[in-house]
């Protein structure tokens, strides 16, 4: 072991760089359940304080529901707590096979295969699939676990602009002698809330010969008619060839993420997806659970109803109290305030009104784009998001921000 | 040498920049350090480079560095094409 003064002053020395350039990561500690309203203890060692949550991605509020906590109690009584084991050696269950079976149903593909995370299964999906004769062209603004397992994998890179379906085009022009292409795109961007144009983008891989990969994190459970996600809301069920989601935010909020999608595709993951190969099983608790949450979702549309009615008080409060917010269809509502210092100072302002939210700024979002996130929930009541509204109107006219143009927010508070 | 530089500052605006985009790119404005060009996209860049001036980039040349400013992918072409 050698860690004397040398090494030790390395590493102060880079994480005082984070904390100089404004970007150090404090954890909030929550001393509650997930919900939506929680008690928070920050900084720690500081007095509890009850907030009002909007910055969870427990979009159907499933993650503490009594049903889902029930069911992950029975999977812990009947199948045990760990497997001690990777899924081929002797970590496979009945009930992950029942849930693979039912994502499959659910997302409306040929097969599934469940990782520990949607991290994972986009860390490993494309190494497992494709080679140096392939190309990936994804869209600039995918999730950094994207941006990863591209980095990860063989074939070659090319992206196009954010949701510009002709610069697209160009770039399966460019690349049509490749053996594969693939083209790649969150199906809700988790910093702006917008959606894939899926319709075009599957008609682009039609004429262009090309395979479609979707993340729908930010969407499985929640958008299209029953909740399947962008493809069923851009009517192109059946059509994506590849879709990676997680049970970590609308479906129970716990782990796990899958890779669904054509019968080979998933096949080929089963054999060759390294953090799939190499890393534990997800646990029977955490498998009991989501498969709940399946059959609550499964059964109504109602969870998903009362958040589209949330977001749709959210977003029309804060338009008309004079915000700019950016458009969407998703319960992500992220409100404009550009100026990095601005993001940060008016998270710190809500917290002392009670409401819990975060600046992002940049690197998160590019510069001059910072902005706070808010994300609804189902499990949100109209009472609390009157407050939450009436505390953000309340600091923006501290700040004197309401009814200002981008230009003029900047004027007064710089990029 | 300035139709050079014009055209390359042309590809990468069209390429990099949106319509509505704050950024201004200019002959010595830093591409890739500063995130404005993603290295996943070097390789339409390079394959513009090597089809519009029919030249072969090998990869020991396609690096940041060389790439990082209008004016270094200028010299990188010039060289090439002098060889």
């Amino acid at each position: 072991m050698t860690y004397n003064k040398k090494e030790r002053d390395i590493f102060k020395d880079e994480l005082n760089n984070i904390r100089n350039a404004g970007i150090f990561k404090d954890e909030r500690i929550i001393c509650a359940p997930q919900d939506s309203e929680i008690e928070v203890e920050f900084p720690a060692g500081a007095e509890k304080k009850s907030l009002i949550n909007m910055c969870s991605n427990n979009y159907l509020g499933l993650s503490s529901h009594p049903e889902v906590v029930k069911a992950a109690i029975k999977g812990l009584e009947n199948r045990g707590y760990g497997m001690s084991s990777v899924r081929f050696i002797c970590g496979t269950q009945d009930i992950h096979k029942k849930l693979e079976n039912m994502l499959t149903e659910f997302l409306g593909t040929e097969d599934t295969i469940l990782f520990p995370s949607c991290m994972d299964a986009n860390a490993g999906v494309f190494e497992a699939i494709l080679n140096e004769q392939d190309v990936m062209i994804s869209d600039r603004l995918v999730h950094a676990s994207i941006v990863d397992g591209i980095r990860l994998c063989k074939a070659q890179t090319d992206t196009y602009k954010h949701s510009n379906m002709n610069h697209l085009e160009k770039k399966l022009q460019f690349h049509s002698d490749k053996r594969l292409k693939v083209i790649i795109t969150d199906g809700i961007f988790s910093m702006d809330g917008d959606m894939a144009k899926l319709d075009e983008i599957v008609k682009l891989a039609e004429k262009y010969d090309a395979l479609v990969f979707v993340d729908d994190s930010h969407a499985s459970g929640f958008i299209g008619k029953t909740g399947k996600g962008t493809h069923e809301f851009c009517n192109v069920l059946g059509k994506i060839d590849i879709i990676t989601t997680t049970l970590g935010k609308a479906l129970g909020g716990a782990s796990g993420g899958c890779v669904s999608g054509r019968a080979e595709i998933v096949e080929m993951c089963r054999q060759k997806a390294r953090p799939y190969l190499f890393s534990n099983t997800i646990p029977p608790v955490v498998v009991s659970a989501a498969i709940k949450v399946l059959e609550i979702i499964s059964k109504n549309t109602e969870r998903k109803d009362k958040l589209e009615k949330n977001t749709e008080f959210w977003r029309n409060g804060l338009n008309e109290a004079g915000f700019i917010v950016k458009d969407g269809e998703s319960p992500i509502v992220p409100i404009m305030l550009f100026n990095a210092k601005l993001s940060q100072d008016f998270a710190q302002d809500l917290y002392s009104e009670g409401i819990y939210a975060i600046g992002f700024f940049y690197p998160v979002v590019p510069k001059g784009q910072a902005r706070i996130r808010t994300q609804l929930s189902a499990s949100h009541e109209k009472p609390q998001l009157e407050i939450a509204l009436d505390a953000f109107i309340k600091i923006g006219k501290k700040y004197d921000i309401l009814n200002k143009t981008k230009e003029e927010i900047i004027e007064i508070y710089g990029l | 040498m300035a139709e050079i530089k014009e055209t390359i500052l042309e590809y990468v605006k069209d390429e990099y920049l949106d319509e509505d985009d704050d950024k201004e790119i200019k002959f010595d404005t830093p591409l890739i350090s500063s995130g404005i060009v993603d290295s996943f996209s070097m390789i339409s860049l390079k394959r513009f480079l090597e089809t519009k001036y029919n030249i072969q980039i090998p990869d020991s040349k396609a690096t940041a560095e060389a790439f990082d400013t209008v004016n270094n992918i200028v010299k990188t072409v010039e060289e090439i094409k002098s060889e």
